[in-house]
Protein backbone atom coordinates (compact mmCIF):
# COMPACT_ATOMS: atom_id res chain seq x y z
CA UNK A 1 0.00 0.00 0.00
CA UNK A 2 2.05 3.50 -1.21
CA UNK A 3 0.04 6.88 -1.05
CA UNK A 4 1.80 10.00 -1.99
CA UNK A 5 1.09 13.42 -0.98
CA UNK A 6 2.82 16.89 -2.43
CA UNK A 7 6.31 16.29 0.21
CA UNK A 8 5.57 13.05 1.75
CA UNK A 9 4.77 9.83 0.28
CA UNK A 10 3.84 6.30 2.87
CA UNK A 11 4.22 3.12 1.80
CA UNK A 12 3.35 0.07 4.01
CA UNK A 13 4.28 -3.28 3.22
CA UNK A 14 1.48 -5.75 1.69
CA UNK A 15 2.69 -7.77 4.40
CA UNK A 16 1.70 -6.14 6.86
CA UNK A 17 -0.92 -3.61 5.63
CA UNK A 18 -3.23 -6.36 6.43
CA UNK A 19 -2.57 -6.87 9.99
CA UNK A 20 -5.38 -5.52 12.12
CA UNK A 21 -2.27 -5.26 15.10
CA UNK A 22 -0.22 -3.76 12.87
CA UNK A 23 -2.74 -0.65 11.93
CA UNK A 24 -3.48 0.08 15.40
CA UNK A 25 -0.06 0.35 16.52
CA UNK A 26 0.12 2.60 13.68
CA UNK A 27 -2.71 4.33 14.52
CA UNK A 28 -1.73 4.35 18.17
CA UNK A 29 1.95 5.95 17.55
CA UNK A 30 1.45 8.60 14.75
CA UNK A 31 1.06 11.90 16.07
CA UNK A 32 -0.30 13.24 13.26
CA UNK A 33 -3.20 10.65 12.29
CA UNK A 34 -1.33 9.44 8.98
CA UNK A 35 -2.78 5.90 9.94
CA UNK A 36 -5.96 4.98 10.71
CA UNK A 37 -6.49 1.14 11.83
CA UNK A 38 -9.21 -1.10 10.98
CA UNK A 39 -10.43 -4.63 11.20
CA UNK A 40 -8.73 -5.32 8.00
CA UNK A 41 -5.42 -3.63 8.83
CA UNK A 42 -4.13 0.04 8.11
CA UNK A 43 -5.59 2.85 6.15
CA UNK A 44 -3.78 5.80 5.38
CA UNK A 45 -5.04 8.93 5.72
CA UNK A 46 -4.40 11.14 2.60
CA UNK A 47 -4.83 14.33 4.16
CA UNK A 48 -2.64 14.10 6.97
CA UNK A 49 0.26 12.67 4.87
CA UNK A 50 2.00 15.72 4.11
CA UNK A 51 1.97 16.83 8.49
CA UNK A 52 4.31 14.22 8.64
CA UNK A 53 6.74 14.86 10.93
CA UNK A 54 9.83 12.43 10.43
CA UNK A 55 9.56 11.38 13.69
CA UNK A 56 10.17 7.88 12.36
CA UNK A 57 7.64 6.31 15.25
CA UNK A 58 6.16 4.45 12.35
CA UNK A 59 9.10 2.52 11.49
CA UNK A 60 9.21 0.99 15.07
CA UNK A 61 6.28 -0.35 14.72
CA UNK A 62 7.02 -2.84 12.10
CA UNK A 63 10.71 -2.44 11.12
CA UNK A 64 11.68 -2.39 7.37
CA UNK A 65 7.61 -2.38 6.99
CA UNK A 66 6.94 1.49 6.57
CA UNK A 67 8.52 3.67 4.26
CA UNK A 68 8.52 7.57 4.85
CA UNK A 69 9.61 9.23 1.42
CA UNK A 70 10.46 13.19 0.95
CA UNK A 71 9.03 13.68 -2.33
CA UNK A 72 10.86 17.27 -2.17
CA UNK A 73 14.53 15.46 -1.61
CA UNK A 74 14.27 13.06 -4.65
CA UNK A 75 12.21 10.88 -2.91
CA UNK A 76 14.92 9.80 -0.49
CA UNK A 77 13.61 7.30 2.48
CA UNK A 78 13.72 8.82 5.61
CA UNK B 1 -12.04 43.57 27.29
CA UNK B 2 -13.80 46.80 26.98
CA UNK B 3 -16.62 47.63 29.28
CA UNK B 4 -19.56 50.36 28.00
CA UNK B 5 -19.87 53.10 30.47
CA UNK B 6 -22.36 51.66 32.08
CA UNK B 7 -20.57 48.85 32.86
CA UNK B 8 -17.66 51.14 33.86
CA UNK B 9 -19.26 53.36 35.81
CA UNK B 10 -20.47 50.33 37.90
CA UNK B 11 -16.86 49.17 38.28
CA UNK B 12 -15.88 52.52 39.65
CA UNK B 13 -19.03 52.92 42.02
CA UNK B 14 -17.68 49.20 43.48
CA UNK B 15 -14.90 50.73 44.00
CA UNK B 16 -15.79 53.28 46.21
CA UNK B 17 -15.80 56.68 43.89
CA UNK B 18 -18.49 58.88 43.67
CA UNK B 19 -20.64 58.47 40.43
CA UNK B 20 -23.83 60.41 39.82
CA UNK B 21 -27.39 59.13 40.34
CA UNK B 22 -27.63 57.79 37.26
CA UNK B 23 -29.68 54.84 35.19
CA UNK B 24 -29.12 52.58 32.16
CA UNK B 25 -32.05 51.49 29.78
CA UNK B 26 -32.96 49.97 26.61
CA UNK B 27 -36.44 51.18 26.59
CA UNK B 28 -37.50 55.13 26.08
CA UNK B 29 -40.58 55.05 28.29
CA UNK B 30 -37.64 53.45 31.01
CA UNK B 31 -35.47 56.38 30.37
CA UNK B 32 -38.30 58.39 31.24
CA UNK B 33 -39.06 56.90 34.91
CA UNK B 34 -35.05 57.12 35.20
CA UNK B 35 -35.49 60.87 34.55
CA UNK B 36 -38.64 61.18 37.01
CA UNK B 37 -36.76 59.74 39.58
CA UNK B 38 -33.47 62.12 39.08
CA UNK B 39 -36.12 65.02 39.13
CA UNK B 40 -33.82 67.50 37.24
CA UNK B 41 -31.91 68.00 33.94
CA UNK B 42 -30.80 64.88 32.22
CA UNK B 43 -27.83 64.10 29.91
CA UNK B 44 -28.42 61.14 27.62
CA UNK B 45 -26.20 59.03 26.39
CA UNK B 46 -25.75 56.28 23.73
CA UNK B 47 -24.04 53.03 24.82
CA UNK B 48 -21.50 52.48 22.27
CA UNK B 49 -18.44 51.20 22.01
CA UNK B 50 -16.62 53.85 19.69
CA UNK B 51 -15.77 57.14 20.22
CA UNK B 52 -17.53 60.50 18.45
CA UNK B 53 -20.40 60.35 20.35
CA UNK B 54 -21.31 63.62 20.84
CA UNK B 55 -20.26 64.68 17.33
CA UNK B 56 -22.59 62.02 16.21
CA UNK B 57 -25.56 62.99 17.98
CA UNK B 58 -25.42 60.32 20.51
CA UNK B 59 -25.19 62.51 23.43
CA UNK B 60 -28.23 64.96 24.42
CA UNK B 61 -29.41 66.86 26.91
CA UNK B 62 -33.12 67.10 28.62
CA UNK B 63 -35.02 69.34 30.90
CA UNK B 64 -37.99 67.22 31.15
CA UNK B 65 -38.57 63.20 31.31
CA UNK B 66 -40.45 63.70 28.18
CA UNK B 67 -37.41 65.20 26.34
CA UNK B 68 -35.40 62.54 27.88
CA UNK B 69 -38.03 59.36 26.38
CA UNK B 70 -38.12 61.51 22.92
CA UNK B 71 -34.23 61.53 23.19
CA UNK B 72 -33.48 58.22 24.20
CA UNK B 73 -36.20 56.77 21.33
CA UNK B 74 -33.76 58.87 19.28
CA UNK B 75 -30.25 57.73 20.32
CA UNK B 76 -31.34 53.87 20.66
CA UNK B 77 -32.10 54.27 17.01
CA UNK B 78 -28.98 55.55 16.14
CA UNK B 79 -25.78 53.78 14.56
CA UNK B 80 -22.49 55.34 15.62
CA UNK B 81 -19.47 54.35 13.49
CA UNK B 82 -21.01 50.98 13.12
CA UNK B 83 -22.12 50.51 16.71
CA UNK B 84 -25.78 50.20 17.64
CA UNK B 85 -26.47 51.16 21.09
CA UNK B 86 -26.49 48.37 23.80
CA UNK B 87 -28.78 50.97 25.50
CA UNK B 88 -29.04 54.35 26.89
CA UNK B 89 -27.80 56.25 29.91
CA UNK B 90 -29.91 58.72 31.86
CA UNK B 91 -27.71 60.91 33.96
CA UNK B 92 -28.20 63.92 36.27
CA UNK B 93 -26.79 67.53 34.48
CA UNK B 94 -24.03 67.98 36.96
CA UNK B 95 -23.35 71.58 37.84
CA UNK B 96 -19.70 71.39 37.80
CA UNK B 97 -17.49 73.51 38.97
CA UNK B 98 -14.06 72.23 37.56
CA UNK B 99 -13.42 69.27 35.05
CA UNK B 100 -10.23 67.07 35.75
CA UNK B 101 -8.95 64.32 34.74
CA UNK B 102 -8.19 60.83 36.48
CA UNK B 103 -6.63 58.07 34.51
CA UNK B 104 -4.37 55.06 35.05
CA UNK B 105 -2.80 53.05 32.01
CA UNK B 106 -0.77 49.83 31.98
CA UNK B 107 2.76 51.99 30.24
CA UNK B 108 4.07 48.54 28.31
CA UNK B 109 7.70 50.31 28.37
CA UNK B 110 8.07 51.00 31.99
CA UNK B 111 6.09 47.29 32.88
CA UNK B 112 4.51 49.23 35.37
CA UNK B 113 1.17 50.79 35.80
CA UNK B 114 1.45 54.87 35.37
CA UNK B 115 -1.03 57.19 37.21
CA UNK B 116 -2.30 60.37 35.20
CA UNK B 117 -3.93 63.37 36.67
CA UNK B 118 -5.28 66.65 35.28
CA UNK B 119 -6.49 69.24 36.48
CA UNK B 120 -8.11 70.22 32.23
CA UNK B 121 -10.79 67.71 32.01
CA UNK B 122 -13.09 66.95 29.85
CA UNK B 123 -11.00 66.68 26.73
CA UNK B 124 -8.50 64.17 25.49
CA UNK B 125 -5.71 63.98 27.60
CA UNK B 126 -3.50 63.49 24.79
CA UNK B 127 -4.59 66.91 24.03
CA UNK B 128 -3.75 68.23 27.15
CA UNK B 129 -0.11 66.33 27.56
CA UNK B 130 0.92 67.92 24.26
CA UNK B 131 -0.42 71.51 24.99
CA UNK B 132 -0.28 71.79 28.36
CA UNK B 133 2.21 69.59 29.63
CA UNK B 134 2.78 71.52 32.91
CA UNK B 135 -0.68 70.73 33.80
CA UNK B 136 -0.53 66.38 33.36
CA UNK B 137 0.84 64.99 36.80
CA UNK B 138 2.40 61.44 36.15
CA UNK B 139 3.60 58.77 38.47
CA UNK B 140 4.32 55.37 37.99
CA UNK B 141 3.54 52.38 40.57
CA UNK B 142 4.67 49.24 41.25
CA UNK B 143 2.03 46.15 40.57
CA UNK B 144 2.99 44.51 43.32
CA UNK B 145 3.87 46.55 46.41
CA UNK B 146 1.09 48.13 48.40
CA UNK B 147 -0.55 50.97 47.02
CA UNK B 148 -0.13 54.14 49.18
CA UNK B 149 -2.57 57.11 48.77
CA UNK B 150 0.54 59.17 48.93
CA UNK B 151 1.45 58.23 45.63
CA UNK B 152 -1.93 59.61 44.20
CA UNK B 153 -1.53 62.73 45.97
CA UNK B 154 2.16 63.10 44.53
CA UNK B 155 0.48 62.93 40.92
CA UNK B 156 -1.82 65.31 41.78
CA UNK B 157 0.15 67.77 43.03
CA UNK B 158 2.05 67.53 39.85
CA UNK B 159 -0.64 68.93 38.16
CA UNK B 160 -0.44 71.55 40.11
CA UNK B 161 -3.76 71.26 42.16
CA UNK B 162 -3.58 72.21 45.76
CA UNK B 163 -5.26 73.24 48.68
CA UNK B 164 -9.27 71.26 49.49
CA UNK B 165 -9.10 70.10 45.52
CA UNK B 166 -6.03 67.86 46.26
CA UNK B 167 -6.87 66.36 49.74
CA UNK B 168 -10.48 65.53 47.99
CA UNK B 169 -9.19 64.16 44.31
CA UNK B 170 -6.47 62.33 46.07
CA UNK B 171 -8.89 59.02 47.58
CA UNK B 172 -10.60 59.21 44.09
CA UNK B 173 -6.56 58.80 42.16
CA UNK B 174 -5.55 55.96 44.92
CA UNK B 175 -9.01 53.94 44.67
CA UNK B 176 -8.77 54.00 40.71
CA UNK B 177 -5.29 52.59 41.18
CA UNK B 178 -6.22 49.95 43.47
CA UNK B 179 -9.21 49.13 41.25
CA UNK B 180 -6.56 49.11 38.40
CA UNK B 181 -4.76 46.56 40.03
CA UNK B 182 -7.41 44.21 41.29
CA UNK B 183 -8.99 44.14 38.07
CA UNK B 184 -6.06 43.32 35.81
CA UNK B 185 -7.18 46.78 33.64
CA UNK B 186 -5.18 47.72 31.14
CA UNK B 187 -6.90 51.30 31.30
CA UNK B 188 -8.98 52.55 33.96
CA UNK B 189 -9.62 56.28 33.31
CA UNK B 190 -12.30 58.94 34.40
CA UNK B 191 -12.94 61.77 32.14
CA UNK B 192 -14.68 63.88 33.32
CA UNK B 193 -14.00 63.67 37.04
CA UNK B 194 -15.64 66.78 38.24
CA UNK B 195 -15.71 69.10 41.32
CA UNK B 196 -19.08 70.19 41.99
CA UNK B 197 -19.36 73.60 43.95
CA UNK B 198 -20.12 72.08 47.35
CA UNK B 199 -16.30 71.09 46.86
CA UNK B 200 -16.93 67.30 46.54
CA UNK B 201 -15.86 65.07 43.77
CA UNK B 202 -18.11 62.86 41.41
CA UNK B 203 -17.27 60.74 38.06
CA UNK B 204 -19.07 61.65 35.52
CA UNK B 205 -17.85 59.01 32.73
CA UNK B 206 -15.67 56.43 32.65
CA UNK B 207 -13.58 54.15 30.39
CA UNK B 208 -11.97 50.94 31.29
CA UNK B 209 -10.02 48.22 29.72
CA UNK B 210 -9.29 44.80 31.09
CA UNK B 211 -6.59 42.54 29.95
CA UNK B 212 -7.92 39.84 28.16
CA UNK B 213 -5.88 37.61 30.26
CA UNK B 214 -7.00 38.87 33.06
CA UNK B 215 -10.30 37.77 32.72
CA UNK B 216 -10.59 34.41 33.53
CA UNK B 217 -9.20 35.39 36.73
CA UNK B 218 -12.38 38.24 36.96
CA UNK B 219 -14.96 36.14 36.46
CA UNK B 220 -17.00 37.13 39.48
CA UNK B 221 -16.64 40.79 38.28
CA UNK B 222 -17.64 40.64 34.49
CA UNK B 223 -20.82 38.20 35.70
CA UNK B 224 -21.88 40.85 38.01
CA UNK B 225 -21.93 43.08 35.58
CA UNK B 226 -24.44 40.79 33.34
CA UNK B 227 -22.07 40.59 30.40
CA UNK B 228 -22.35 36.90 28.91
CA UNK B 229 -19.86 34.55 27.95
CA UNK B 230 -20.55 34.83 23.95
CA UNK B 231 -19.61 38.57 24.36
CA UNK B 232 -16.05 37.44 24.21
CA UNK B 233 -13.07 40.40 24.62
CA UNK B 234 -15.72 43.20 22.59
CA UNK B 235 -12.55 43.82 19.91
CA UNK B 236 -13.46 47.73 18.64
CA UNK B 237 -14.44 46.27 15.29
CA UNK B 238 -16.26 43.51 13.78
CA UNK B 239 -14.55 41.34 12.21
CA UNK B 240 -13.55 41.39 8.63
CA UNK B 241 -14.39 38.60 6.60
CA UNK B 242 -10.12 37.89 6.47
CA UNK B 243 -9.72 38.25 10.15
CA UNK B 244 -12.99 35.86 11.00
CA UNK B 245 -11.41 33.44 8.90
CA UNK B 246 -8.11 33.06 9.83
CA UNK B 247 -9.72 32.83 13.66
CA UNK B 248 -11.74 29.99 12.15
CA UNK B 249 -8.82 28.19 11.11
CA UNK B 250 -7.14 28.52 14.34
CA UNK B 251 -9.98 27.46 16.20
CA UNK B 252 -10.29 24.30 14.36
CA UNK B 253 -6.95 22.98 15.34
CA UNK B 254 -5.18 23.09 18.40
CA UNK B 255 -1.47 22.56 16.79
CA UNK B 256 0.32 25.95 16.58
CA UNK B 257 -0.86 29.92 16.70
CA UNK B 258 -2.56 31.91 14.26
CA UNK B 259 -3.62 35.33 14.17
CA UNK B 260 -4.72 37.73 11.26
CA UNK B 261 -5.56 41.39 10.99
CA UNK B 262 -6.70 43.32 7.96
CA UNK B 263 -8.04 46.14 9.13
CA UNK B 264 -6.74 49.38 8.06
CA UNK B 265 -4.52 47.53 5.55
CA UNK B 266 -4.63 47.73 1.77
CA UNK B 267 -1.28 47.15 0.68
CA UNK B 268 -0.12 44.72 -2.15
CA UNK B 269 2.28 42.35 0.13
CA UNK B 270 0.86 39.77 2.28
CA UNK B 271 2.40 38.85 5.60
CA UNK B 272 2.83 35.76 6.94
CA UNK B 273 4.76 36.42 9.62
CA UNK B 274 5.88 35.84 13.62
CA UNK B 275 7.80 34.47 16.18
CA UNK B 276 8.87 36.66 19.49
CA UNK B 277 8.13 39.86 18.19
CA UNK B 278 8.74 39.27 14.85
CA UNK B 279 5.47 40.32 13.55
CA UNK B 280 5.40 43.73 14.58
CA UNK B 281 9.16 44.46 13.82
CA UNK B 282 8.34 42.79 10.55
CA UNK B 283 5.33 44.68 9.69
CA UNK B 284 7.38 47.99 10.58
CA UNK B 285 10.58 47.03 8.99
CA UNK B 286 8.07 46.55 5.14
CA UNK B 287 6.62 49.70 6.55
CA UNK B 288 9.56 51.54 6.50
CA UNK B 289 11.49 50.17 3.44
CA UNK B 290 8.18 51.82 1.01
CA UNK B 291 6.30 48.84 1.11
CA UNK B 292 2.52 48.33 1.53
CA UNK B 293 1.43 45.36 3.97
CA UNK B 294 -1.82 44.03 2.72
CA UNK B 295 -2.20 42.19 6.39
CA UNK B 296 -0.73 41.94 9.35
CA UNK B 297 -0.41 38.35 11.04
CA UNK B 298 1.11 36.11 14.02
CA UNK B 299 2.38 32.16 13.20
CA UNK B 300 3.54 31.02 16.16
CA UNK B 301 3.57 27.56 18.28
CA UNK B 302 4.21 24.69 16.03
CA UNK B 303 1.24 24.94 13.62
CA UNK B 304 0.20 22.15 11.74
CA UNK B 305 1.19 22.45 7.75
CA UNK B 306 -2.96 22.84 6.96
CA UNK B 307 -2.86 25.86 9.66
CA UNK B 308 0.05 27.03 8.11
CA UNK B 309 -1.63 26.81 4.22
CA UNK B 310 -4.87 28.02 6.06
CA UNK B 311 -3.45 31.35 6.80
CA UNK B 312 -1.51 31.59 3.76
CA UNK B 313 -4.62 30.80 1.31
CA UNK B 314 -6.53 33.48 2.92
CA UNK B 315 -3.77 36.08 3.03
CA UNK B 316 -3.40 35.23 -1.03
CA UNK B 317 -6.92 35.68 -1.29
CA UNK B 318 -7.47 39.09 -0.22
CA UNK B 319 -8.06 41.74 -2.73
CA UNK B 320 -4.98 43.34 -4.38
CA UNK B 321 -2.00 40.81 -3.08
CA UNK B 322 0.45 39.70 -5.52
CA UNK B 323 3.14 38.26 -2.95
CA UNK B 324 3.70 36.97 0.27
CA UNK B 325 6.54 37.38 2.66
CA UNK B 326 7.06 34.83 5.20
CA UNK B 327 9.39 35.62 7.59
CA UNK B 328 9.60 35.02 11.04
CA UNK B 329 12.56 36.04 13.50
CA UNK B 330 14.50 32.43 15.30
CA UNK B 331 12.28 29.93 15.61
CA UNK B 332 12.76 27.02 18.33
CA UNK B 333 9.06 25.37 18.30
CA UNK B 334 7.91 26.33 15.24
CA UNK B 335 9.42 24.23 12.59
CA UNK B 336 10.68 25.32 9.38
CA UNK B 337 10.22 22.63 7.29
CA UNK B 338 6.35 22.07 8.61
CA UNK B 339 5.74 25.87 7.36
CA UNK B 340 7.00 25.56 4.24
CA UNK B 341 5.09 22.35 3.32
CA UNK B 342 1.82 24.78 4.55
CA UNK B 343 2.79 27.72 2.55
CA UNK B 344 3.98 26.23 -0.49
CA UNK B 345 0.83 24.11 0.07
CA UNK B 346 -1.12 26.79 -0.31
CA UNK B 347 0.33 28.22 -3.57
CA UNK B 348 -0.21 25.29 -5.36
CA UNK B 349 -3.61 25.04 -4.13
CA UNK B 350 -4.51 28.14 -5.57
CA UNK B 351 -2.63 27.79 -8.67
CA UNK B 352 0.13 29.99 -8.32
CA UNK B 353 3.60 29.34 -8.70
CA UNK B 354 5.20 29.35 -5.07
CA UNK B 355 8.51 30.32 -6.69
CA UNK B 356 7.13 33.28 -8.10
CA UNK B 357 4.32 34.20 -5.35
CA UNK B 358 5.89 33.70 -1.87
CA UNK B 359 8.73 37.37 -2.73
CA UNK B 360 10.94 35.86 0.08
CA UNK B 361 11.06 33.10 2.91
CA UNK B 362 13.34 34.07 6.21
CA UNK B 363 12.43 31.80 8.90
CA UNK B 364 15.42 30.38 10.48
CA UNK B 365 15.86 27.99 13.30
CA UNK B 366 14.49 24.50 13.82
CA UNK B 367 14.33 21.92 10.85
CA UNK B 368 15.95 25.07 8.33
CA UNK B 369 18.05 22.30 6.38
CA UNK B 370 14.47 20.56 5.39
CA UNK B 371 13.02 23.42 5.33
CA UNK B 372 15.84 25.29 3.06
CA UNK B 373 15.64 21.35 0.73
CA UNK B 374 11.61 22.42 0.41
CA UNK B 375 12.80 25.97 -0.50
CA UNK B 376 14.98 24.77 -2.88
CA UNK B 377 12.79 22.02 -4.96
CA UNK B 378 9.91 25.09 -5.23
CA UNK B 379 12.83 27.56 -6.88
CA UNK B 380 11.98 30.15 -3.74
CA UNK B 381 14.24 32.54 -2.52
CA UNK B 382 15.23 32.02 1.03
CA UNK B 383 17.94 33.12 3.28
CA UNK B 384 19.15 31.82 6.92
CA UNK B 385 20.03 33.83 10.02
CA UNK B 386 22.57 35.73 8.54
CA UNK B 387 20.37 37.70 6.51
CA UNK B 388 18.26 40.28 9.54
CA UNK B 389 14.42 41.01 9.48
CA UNK B 390 15.19 43.92 8.12
CA UNK B 391 17.26 43.40 5.06
CA UNK B 392 14.94 40.45 4.47
CA UNK B 393 11.76 42.95 4.40
CA UNK B 394 13.98 45.23 2.19
CA UNK B 395 14.52 42.05 -0.12
CA UNK B 396 10.42 41.39 -0.04
CA UNK B 397 9.58 45.23 -0.73
CA UNK B 398 12.09 45.47 -3.53
CA UNK B 399 11.24 42.62 -5.46
CA UNK B 400 7.53 43.55 -5.80
CA UNK B 401 8.20 47.28 -6.42
CA UNK B 402 10.71 45.97 -9.02
CA UNK B 403 7.93 44.23 -10.70
CA UNK B 404 5.67 47.36 -10.19
CA UNK B 405 8.30 49.53 -12.07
Amino acid sequence: MKKDAIFIGIEVDDSVAGDPAVGAKLDEVCPVNIYKGTESGVDIVEKNIDECVLCKLCYDVSPGNVTVTKLYDGGAAL
Amino acid sequence: MRFFEYEAREIVKRAGIPVTDYGFTTDAAEAKTIAERIGGPTVIKSQVLTGGRMKAGGVKFADTPDEAAQHAADILKLEINGHWPRGVLVDPKAEVKQEYYAGVVWDGSAKKPLMLFSDMGGIDIEQVAEEHPDHVGRRHFSPLEPFNDYQAKQCIADAGVTGKALQRATPVLARLARLFLENDMLLAEINPLAELHDGSFVALDAHMEMENEGMPRQKALIKALGIGDDEGTREGHEPTPFEAAVKAIDSADHRGVIQGKDTGFHGNIGLVIGAGGGSLTLTDAVRQQGGKPANYSEIGGNPSVAKACGLAKEVLQKDGVEKIAVMMSIVSNTRVDIVARGVIKACLELGKDPGETIAIFRIPGAWEEEGFKILDKYGIEYCDRSVSLWDAAGRAVAKIQGEAA
